[in-house]
């Protein structure tokens, strides 16, 4: 096909474009920022569901399935960040699915250069093996940080609630992971030896009739506080392991652990510093791990963490034990 | 001890062994005592832990040989 052509007929496409978003008072701009995505076939698009962590109420979900019988095709896709999005919508129903959305309390998501979504499991609510309650920070920082613009590309935040970490902080611009750091009260110590064979870390063994713990195997998953059953061994601290830099795609990055034990107030604190510094040193489209990567890890350590005064993870030993190599640590 | 209060675990896999023990421990009244014989490795892992959760007592760990534990436990409140 001749190119030269086709401006005149895309002008003419653009101008029946503004005049049917005027009809319809749309915003075509702020409908791109907000997760109508527009799908191969002619004027569909998906429409993607803000559900932080996962978490909808019945009568969203039985609205989104409305939506999908009068819009869609009577289907929904579960998405592998924890959205239901709405497939092969007609754009002239946007307005009204906004509408039908606010009555349930709910929007869309977002996509673009934006801070997305965030994700989370279960966590400690109900969770046995949780340490921090991901849903409440996740619900939170979804308020506070939604649709944030980057300047330059996504920007990913996921929580875990404990070491198995389930929502995969690893692939996070900015990842949250619940720690426990265990202490052990010797005098209430029976020597029983439970933690030790509750620790798949291989962190704990029995000396002169004492658990003794190998600081450079504990990843702080609180298995033994769990099972000890005279409360010999008990939580120290809770708290956030933070990773960053990490993103999955064509060409996956995991993140570096860069903080631990950090308070819920310490992870806004962490996100707000990290945007700033992402805005200001980013280049172009690049994913933030582009940026520490490009410019040092150092380098975001010394003007981000360290400038917070958060507890920083320092150097790739102390690392070590959070992985377990491969073709990733060539 | 009867054999009401004694129940053997070997060979029986999570969570099924967790299964069994709960079911025991119900129909004790709290304070009561039972004993269990539980595989090392993954049941010696996620019983202990399953009783603690659920407000019951471990007494004793006593290690036996082939590889088992035989556990003490002071059933819980309801």
């Amino acid at each position: 096909m001749d190119g030269a052509p086709a401006e005149p007929k895309l002008e003419a496409l653009k101008a029946d474009l503004a005049k049917e978003s005027r009809r319809l008072k749309l915003n075509f701009d702020e409908l791109k920022s907000g997760g109508f995505i527009k799908q191969t076939q002619k004027d569909l698009f998906t429409v993607r569901l803000r559900c932080p962590g996962g978490k909808v109420t019945s009568r969203q979900l039985a609205k989104a399935a409305d939506l999908a019988d009068r819009y869609g095709k009577g289907e929904v896709h579960i998405t592998v960040r924890q959205s239901v999005e709405i497939p092969y919508v007609h754009y002239q129903h946007f307005d009204t699915i906004a509408q039908e959305l606010r009555s349930v309390d709910w929007s869309v998501a977002s996509c673009g250069p934006r801070v997305r979504v965030p994700t989370a499991c279960g966590g400690c609510r109900y969770n046995p093996n949780g340490l921090m309650d991901t849903q409440a920070l996740c619900q939170e920082v979804d308020k506070r940080f939604f649709g944030t613009p980057t300047g330059h590309h996504k920007f990913k935040v996921s929580f875990s609630g404990c070491p198995i970490d389930c929502f995969r902080t690893r692939e996070m611009d900015l990842g949250f992971q619940g720690v426990l750091e265990p202490k052990l009260d010797e005098d209430l110590c029976n020597g029983c030896g439970l933690c030790v064979k509750a620790c798949e870390e291989g962190a704990l063994k029995l000396e002169n009739g004492l658990p003794v713990r190998d600081l450079s195997k504990c990843n702080y998953c609180g298995d033994c506080v769990k099972v000890c059953p005279v409360d010999a061994m008990v939580a120290h601290r809770k708290g956030w392991l933070a990773r960053a830099g990490g993103r999955h795609g064509k060409h996956p990055l995991f993140a570096y652990e860069v903080v631990k034990f950090i308070s819920d107030d310490q992870v806004y604190a962490l996100l707000e510093r990290t945007l700033a510094w992402y805005k200001e040193k980013g280049q172009g489209r690049e994913r933030i791990g582009a940026t520490i990567a490009r410019l040092g890890l150092e380098v975001y350590q010394a003007e981000v963490t360290r400038s917070l005064g958060l507890e920083t993870v320092e150097t790739a030993q102390e690392r070590r034990k959070f992985w377990a190599g491969g073709n990733l640590y060539v | 001890m009867s054999s009401q209060t004694q129940l053997d675990l070997r060979g029986i896999l999570c969570p099924m062994n967790w299964v069994h023990t709960k079911l025991r421990l119900e129909e004790l009244a709290p304070g009561e005592l039972l004993e269990v014989v539980l595989d090392d490795g993954e049941p010696m892992r996620n019983v202990p832990r399953s009783l603690k959760a659920e407000g019951h007592r471990i007494l004793e760990v006593n290690p036996e040989g082939e590889g088992h534990y035989r556990l003490l436990i002071r059933r819980g409140a309801d």
